[in-house]
């Protein structure tokens, strides 16, 4: 099982497209590395995913995976080394829902912060916040929310400690408190210093890049979305 | 013997993604006692059981909550896996189950949603969305049974609640899904044949008086 080949179309700065990354990494997958060029999208991504047209996709042996945690749960079906997902039903259902919460909850919001100014990006902080405080709660006392290593809902969130720090400093906001949200800030330098991840960041420099320009871009698409 | 632990599901009216968690109790046989939540005024078991999002619904087994109906299906397959197994055992199958019921709640749902609130152009782009998206899943359905095959499974399970919907959807819109989608409504009554799908979903009328009712009480006309 797992023989066959794989290949991973991705964006370089998509925390998306990352997550799969790491999966295959953590789990020691050999993949090929395609790089999509989101806003002139190729003719292979079209025709890998023709309903969303979104990397990432992961592609093995020609069957293609898309949505990001649906690939997660593949990559974890498929090869058993390295076990992202935890064994028990209802640890299950916990990790997987604390990962679409994040997600619905923690970053959008933060998106909005990046892209937006005055009360709009007020609000968008303030929503981001209260995510956050939902977070702070669920990894209290652990060093990842796998437990001793990195699992499914670390993989999911592990967006936060790298993206956020851009997207505050390009939106020159700021989301994540360290007095306020302790374990949050513990976690993400267990994260980040793990060697599988470390080495995997796109550089920092260009990440902001890219980020100030997509804010120039979208500022006028967020207005009055948060509501208090 | 070991004695079953409680299953208990809360729920409220018409929505769709509690039939999503009845039909999956009903295929697997398992008894449970059904809660009914007035979302209006909150019961203090549901803020306690899901305090983020304070929404149905909610399985609550061995005294903990699970909470978002997809969730909450797959759960309900892992736990009880011997009776009517609704997810494939292969991980691609998987895969492309949970991408398809995914797409449900990211295409279905909201467009469907746009359909019976807005009015005039917003709602000609909404119906527009709704049926585009129902075609992609009828695409995906081809002349398979039900979206997984031989056997009634996930995504079978993820959208025929909606069925009952319909109605409401084509009398506020003025359409009809079986013009644009006919072998979708040939696998909504192929659906319909099972038990847990005809004791679970609403009467179609009564969605319909429902919306009505919501509409009188908290929409501006």
């Amino acid at each position: 099982m797992g023989s066959e080949d794989v290949k991973l179309i991705s964006f370089w700065v998509s925390p998306f497209a990352k997550r799969v990354e790491w999966a295959l990494k953590l789990k020691g997958v050999e993949y090929e590395y395609i790089e999509e060029d989101i806003f002139n999208k190729s003719s292979l991504l079209l025709e890998l995913n023709p309903v969303h047209k979104k990397v990432p996709v992961l592609v093995h042996g020609h069957k293609p995976i898309a949505e990001s945690f649906i690939i997660l749960e593949y990559i974890d079906e498929t090869w058993n080394q390295y076990p992202l997902l935890p064994h028990h039903p209802y640890q299950r259902a916990h990790a997987r829902f604390w990962a679409a919460t994040a997600e619905e909850m923690l970053m959008e919001a933060a998106w909005i912060g990046m892209c937006t100014s005055g009360d709009d990006q007020e609000n968008a902080v303030k929503a981001a916040r209260e995510a956050m405080e939902k977070i702070e709660e669920e990894i209290k006392g652990k060093k990842f929310f796998g437990g001793e290593n990195i699992g499914y809902l670390d993989i999911a969130l592990g967006w936060i400690p790298y993206w956020t720090p851009v997207w505050e400093e390009v939106g020159s906001m700021q989301i994540i408190e360290p007095l306020r949200f302790p374990g949050i800030t513990a976690w993400m330098t267990n994260f980040l210093n793990h060697p599988v991840i470390k080495d995997s960041l796109p550089p920092r420099e260009d990440m902001l890049v890219y980020f100030h320009s997509r804010r120039k871009a979208l500022s006028s698409s967020f207005q009055g979305r948060f509501k208090f | 013997m070991v004695e079953e632990a409680k299953v208990v599901l809360l729920g409220s009216g018409f929505s769709m993604f509690g039939m999503r968690a009845k039909i999956a109790l009903a295929e697997k046989g398992i008894k449970y006692e059904y809660m009914e939540e007035d979302l209006a005024n909150k019961s203090p078991l549901l803020q306690e059981m899901n305090p983020i999002h304070k929404k149905i619904p909610v399985l609550i087994h061995h005294g903990r909550p699970i909470c978002e109906s997809l969730i909450i299906v797959e759960y309900i397959d892992m736990v009880w896996p011997n009776n009517s197994p609704l997810l494939p055992s292969d991980p691609y199958h998987k895969a492309q189950a949970r991408f398809w019921a995914d797409f449900v709640d990211l295409k279905v749902y909201h467009a469907s949603r746009r359909v019976w609130i807005s009015k005039g152009d917003e709602q000609e782009v909404a119906k527009k969305d709704f049926l585009e998206s129902l075609k992609q899943l009828e695409e995906f359905l081809g002349d398979k049974p039900y979206f997984g095959g031989d056997t009634f499974g996930f995504v079978d399970v993820a959208l025929i609640p909606f069925y009952c919907w319909f109605y409401s959807y084509e009398t506020f819109g003025n359409f009809k899904v079986e013009a644009e989608c006919p072998k979708l409504i040939s696998w909504a009554k192929r659906c319909m044949q099972r038990e847990s799908v005809s004791e679970t979903l609403a009467d179609e009328k009564e969605v319909y008086e429902g919306i009505l009712d919501y509409k009188d009480k908290f929409m501006l006309n």
